[in-house]
């Protein structure tokens, strides 16, 4: 479209300032994250690490991180040995029903956490398995097979199913096609579902409210039930560690199958 | 929403010997399959169960099977408030954040800079970081001894500090931007009919900037913005952190009342019953949504027909 200057100039502030609030609970988070004062409040009272040793000095907050961690990894682990025999079979095998079999894999992202986390909630509690890790890793996975079903998939669209059937043809089982061919072709998707999925589950937080309990508590949980009550720099802090988990994740995704193709809606 | 997963063409048919009839495709979509089975199609099933039982006092249950929990939550005034408000953050979220992801959406598909790969991250990542952390950031901008009403008592613009959170004011700011990203990303996955050489193709037949963005622009996007709309306005339906902690007790939606129900009133069937009902909007929403895009679809194609 030609543009004059004065348009040009209208449309470089207005993208600036829609970056701007996009980033600005980020920014200011950083901001507060060195605060001095006790409770949170604008500007910054000073300059200190304190609130960071506060956040790793805190029971809650240190059990919090195991649960997630312990969770996020088996959650991944899992989601993968689920997802990715599924993606195969919905893109290298032609069965009857394929499309609503891959509906059906994709449609738990269209059920709300919120219904989600009470569907599970009913279910486990009786059993018992809220307030597990078995319950907390089994109410992760319905929510993160369906991501790595999709960059699973989205990697094998890009493959070339020759290779693998000229494999075949010169004697190789279906093993070794999957371990010595499929398998180095899809590494960049596999390696971004497996950071995506454990991201979700290290993040999840409405589900893991209804099956969490006081014995296994995830770290968002136990955040959000501290920050109803009060909120101070320390929780920036924390705030900020988890921004830099996803900056490493987005980094990782990027190099992997890359974040458009990751993420498509 | 989830259909645009690109599938391979076709591969051609494996060697017989191989594929012996559906037993590698069972074998293959089986762990999935029981683990979705378990962790998504049971539970909702239960919560359906749930919430055609009946609810007596101190949490305790009768087992049943009636319609009455539903008539008792449709008789009642506050849930229809519940829902009202629920229906009324969902539209302002979804309009606000479709007013300011298009410009970023059209910018990140038009651009040629550099920097492309970087600004995409920039407007995307959000996504990918906790809503707690989010949430607290807008918690830190909005309350009143936030960055916004500090800045302006200190400037003198205002003499109280302006309400903007405990309020809905606050929990449509802050979901804007938490799908904000989301709506990029649709927009974006929607825009592939957008092409510079139509608007420098229009232009050069005289039509005006606006002329452009009115005739060629904003009908080319529309598919993208019509999913983008049915993203953002499903998620916000059911949104639960931000409406909790900014709205601070004071903004009841449907998630957190299918949560306090369930959780701190230990009424299961009311909650099974709310989120039923979440669920009914849900598809009401998506059968408007792809009735729209039918006619969207429809004006299109008739368009093409009659001017060529």
């Amino acid at each position: 479209m030609r543009s004059g200057p004065v348009a040009r100039i209208g449309w470089a502030v207005l993208l600036t300032v829609l970056y701007l609030f996009l980033l600005a609970p980020v920014i200011i988070v950083f901001i507060e994250s060195f605060d001095t004062s006790t409770y949170l409040r604008f500007p910054p009272q000073g300059f200190s690490l304190e609130p960071y040793r506060q956040v790793f000095a805190n029971p809650d907050f240190q059990a919090g991180l195991k649960v997630s961690a312990v969770t996020a990894a088996t959650t991944t682990l899992l989601a993968l040995l689920c997802g990715v025999p599924a993606a195969l079979a919905l893109t290298r095998l032609r069965f009857r029903g394929r499309g609503a079999v891959e509906a059906a894999f994709l449609s738990p992202l269209l059920v709300p956490n919120i219904v989600l986390g009470l569907a599970l909630l009913i279910l486990f509690a009786p059993i018992p398995l809220t307030d597990t890790y078995w319950g907390l890793i089994l109410a992760h996975l319905g929510v993160t097979i369906p991501y790595v079903v999709r960059t699973v998939t989205a990697a094998l669209a890009g493959a070339d199913p020759r290779a693998e059937e000229a494999a075949a043809t010169l004697g190789a089982g279906p093993f070794t096609v999957f371990r010595r061919v499929t398998l180095p072709a899809i590494r960049p998707g596999l390696f971004s579902g497996g950071i995506i999925a454990f991201l979700l589950s290290f993040d999840e937080t409405v589900i893991s409210l209804f099956v969490s309990g006081h014995t296994v508590r995830p770290l968002p949980v136990a955040v959000l039930q501290y920050v109803e009550y009060r909120s101070d720099p320390s929780i920036a802090a924390l705030s900020v560690c988890l921004v830099l988990l996803s900056v490493v994740a987005v980094v990782l995704v990027e190099r992997g199958l890359g974040l458009r193709r990751s993420l498509r809606p | 929403m989830t259909t645009a997963v690109p599938t391979a063409p076709a591969p051609a048919a494996p060697p017989a010997g191989r594929l012996r009839r559906h037993r590698p495709v069972l074998l293959l979509l089986a762990p999935g399959a029981l683990a979705l089975l378990l962790t998504y199609a049971l539970p909702l099933v239960w919560v359906v169960r749930m919430a055609l039982n009946r609810p007596l006092d101190g949490g305790a249950i009768l087992q049943t099977v009636t319609l009455s929990t539903f008539t008792d939550v449709l008789a009642s005034s506050h849930y229809w408030n519940v829902i009202g408000q629920t229906l009324q953050l969902g539209v302002l979220t979804t309009v606000f954040t479709l007013l300011l992801s298009y410009p970023v959406a059209l910018f990140l598909a038009r651009t040629t800079s550099r920097w492309r790969s970087l600004l995409f991250a920039l407007a995307v990542a959000p996504l990918l970081i906790s809503s707690v952390a989010r949430t607290f950031g807008w918690m830190a901008i909005l309350g009143n001894q936030g960055v916004v009403n500090k800045t302006l008592l200190a400037i003198g613009v205002i003499d109280d500090p302006l309400r903007l959170a405990n309020n809905m004011t606050g929990v449509v700011i802050a979901s804007t931007e938490i799908y904000m990203p989301f709506a990029i990303l649709a927009m974006l996955a929607g825009f592939g009919r957008l092409d510079p050489e139509l608007e420098r193709a229009a232009a050069s037949l005289g039509a005006g900037r606006f002329a452009v963005l009115r005739r060629v622009v904003l009908p080319l996007t529309a598919p993208g913005v019509l999913t983008a709309s049915l993203l953002v306005f499903v998620l916000s339906l059911s949104g639960y952190v931000t409406p909790r902690l900014i709205g601070g007790g004071r903004v009841f939606v449907l998630a957190t009342e299918i949560y306090d129900e369930a959780m701190n009133s230990l009424n299961w069937p009311v909650a099974a019953v709310l989120s039923v009902l979440l669920l009914l909007l849900f598809g009401l929403v998506v059968a408007v949504h792809l009735w729209a895009q039918r006619v969207l679809e429809a004006r299109f194609t008739g368009r093409g027909r009659s001017t060529s």
